[in-house]
């Protein structure tokens, strides 16, 4: 929480998976060109949007994440030719699962950025934390505490 | 005096199959009776809480315990068979990651009471009374056991020693367990699953994994599957890819894909994420060329709207030990 003009603001935890040919190298560009966007987002470096298996971003939720981002090279400049398509089919079939799990879909973005694309970058992690910040905190783990499981508790 | 070792067996929110899967062992039963003192279940035999409350702590050498932990009576069976016995033993799905009763997960107490109590077409309830954990009554009060707003593993109450997965384990694969408990072999590091594999369904499963591609998916009604190939391949969801080894591959062989009762393979945690990260680098959404990312996307979507539950797919079991654990209230 941070406060702003009196009121206090909800500072999003938002997890970035960003691959290491495209996403990170725009990343890198976004900091050359001394562009600012919020601190919120912990950048993990993958080689490849397609290592980040699902199991990723649930632990992230577990351990606290309001939000998950998964940036990949556009379809067709994988380094590894394949692995954006992977991660981009695994998004499409996890967001089935935190919809029936109750988590908004915004909560796990996936995106195409290139080494060039510093100014989309910066776009995003601002959108990201916006669009969290509406959502306000995940809240999802610890929700079962003892006290609130049994009935009439 | 009985001065063999102790051997319970319990259930908790369960269906009974657990102990079937026991006795299935057939004439080996007589071994254990030979070796064990079956001191304990309410299954098979007239025993009772009494019994049980009466022994010291730890005086049960292992309990089997099956079924997961819906209402305040399976928490408390739990934690006492977890004091009376030296090593407890999750036995079975429910037990060890919640199987079909943590499917409830989904859904709030609420809303379970509704549909079970006041909506259900076969029930007449008029004044909407659900069960409650104390009623007045003119005699005095009655208490029933608190029904908790989730189901949960076994391992997420007490402390749990080891976990025999499957729904129900093979029978096989218990009398594997019995018979090294019988031959005093030393106990596995705490933690360990017994009665499976390290590997997953797919190194039981005799068919053809060369082409694993899916451009569509059916259900099983939709399809009678060739013997042949991989299930996946025709469209099939298998969870074989995502499951534990140790039944032998029944299901596929019979050409039934596997729902996933042997519960996530070795070193993964969420059963639903790794068939996630599985089907995903399988599927196959037609030529690429020209197409846009938004496009691309859409085309994946009208392929995966061909699977109407996706948490009752890939969780049929494991829900409640998954790491989200159900639905978020
Ligand atoms: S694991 Fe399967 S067989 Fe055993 S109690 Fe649960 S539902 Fe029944
Ligand atoms: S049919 Fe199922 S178990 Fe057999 S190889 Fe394919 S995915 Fe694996
Ligand atoms: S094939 Fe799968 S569902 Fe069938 S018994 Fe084996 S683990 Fe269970």
């Amino acid at each position: 929480m941070s406060e702003d003009d009196g009121r206090v603001v909800f500072e999003p935890k938002i997890v970035g998976f960003l691959c290491n040919w495209c996403s990170y190298a725009g990343a890198d560009k976004a900091g050359g060109l001394q562009r600012s966007y919020p601190p919120n987002v912990n950048i993990i470096r993958v080689m490849c949007s397609g290592r980040v298996d699902p199991q990723f971003v649930l632990k992230a939720y577990s351990a606290g994440a309001d939000g998950v981002l998964i940036l990949a090279c556009h379809l067709g400049d994988c380094h590894y030719k394949e692995g954006n398509y992977h991660a981009m089919q695994r998004h499409r079939m996890l967001l089935r699962i935190l919809s029936e799990h109750g988590i908004e879909n915004e909560r796990c973005r996936f995106d195409y950025v290139s080494a060039a694309d510093g100014d989309k970058f910066v776009k995003i992690m601002n959108e990201m934390v916006y669009t969290i910040r509406e959502l306000g905190p995940m809240d999802r783990l610890n929700c079962w505490s003892d006290n609130k499981l049994k009935q009439g508790g | 005096m009985n001065t063999k070792p102790k051997l319970g067996m319990y259930w908790a929110a369960s269906c009974g199959g657990c102990e079937v899967a026991l006795v299935n062992i057939n004439e080996k039963i007589l071994d254990v009776a030979a070796n064990f003192d079956f001191c304990f279940c309410p299954c098979l035999l007239d025993t009772k809480k009494k019994d049980i409350e009466e022994f010291a702590d730890g005086e049960i050498a292992v309990t089997f315990f099956n079924g997961a932990i819906r209402t305040e009576e399976n928490e408390e069976m739990a934690r006492l068979l977890r004091r009376k016995s030296q090593v407890l033993i999750a036995f079975g799905s429910c037990s060890y990651e919640g199987c079909i009763p943590g499917l409830s997960n989904m859904h709030t107490m609420a809303a379970h009471f509704k549909s079970i109590y006041i909506d259900n077409p076969t029930v007449d309830n008029p004044n909407g009374i659900v069960p409650k954990p104390q009623t007045q009554v003119p005699e005095g009060t009655l208490t029933i056991p608190a029904f908790y707003e989730r189901v949960r593993t076994l391992s997420q109450v007490v402390e749990v020693d080891y976990s025999i997965p499957g729904c129900p384990p093979e029978s096989g694969q218990v009398w594997h367990v019995i018979e090294e408990l019988i031959k005093g072999a030393p106990l596995p590091p705490k933690g360990s699953i017994l009665g499976a594999g390290s590997s997953t369904v797919c190194r039981e499963c005799p068919r053809d994994k060369t082409h694993r591609k899916v451009s569509r998916f059916y259900r099983t009604y939709e399809i009678i599957p060739a013997p042949e190939p991989c299930l996946i391949s025709q469209g099939v969801i298998c969870m074989g890819i995502a499951t534990a080894d140790g039944c032998g591959a029944l299901c596929p062989k019979v050409n039934m894909p596997c729902i996933g009762c042997y519960g996530p393979p070795e070193g993964v945690l969420d059963q639903g994420a790794k068939m996630i990260a599985v089907l995903g680098s399988m599927i196959d959404a037609g030529e690429r060329k020209g197409l846009s990312e938004d496009e691309m996307a859409r085309r994946v979507d009208l392929i995966l709207d061909s699977i109407p539950d996706y948490s009752g797919t890939f969780y049929k079991f494991s829900l409640a030990g998954s790491i989200l654990g159900g639905r978020r209230p």
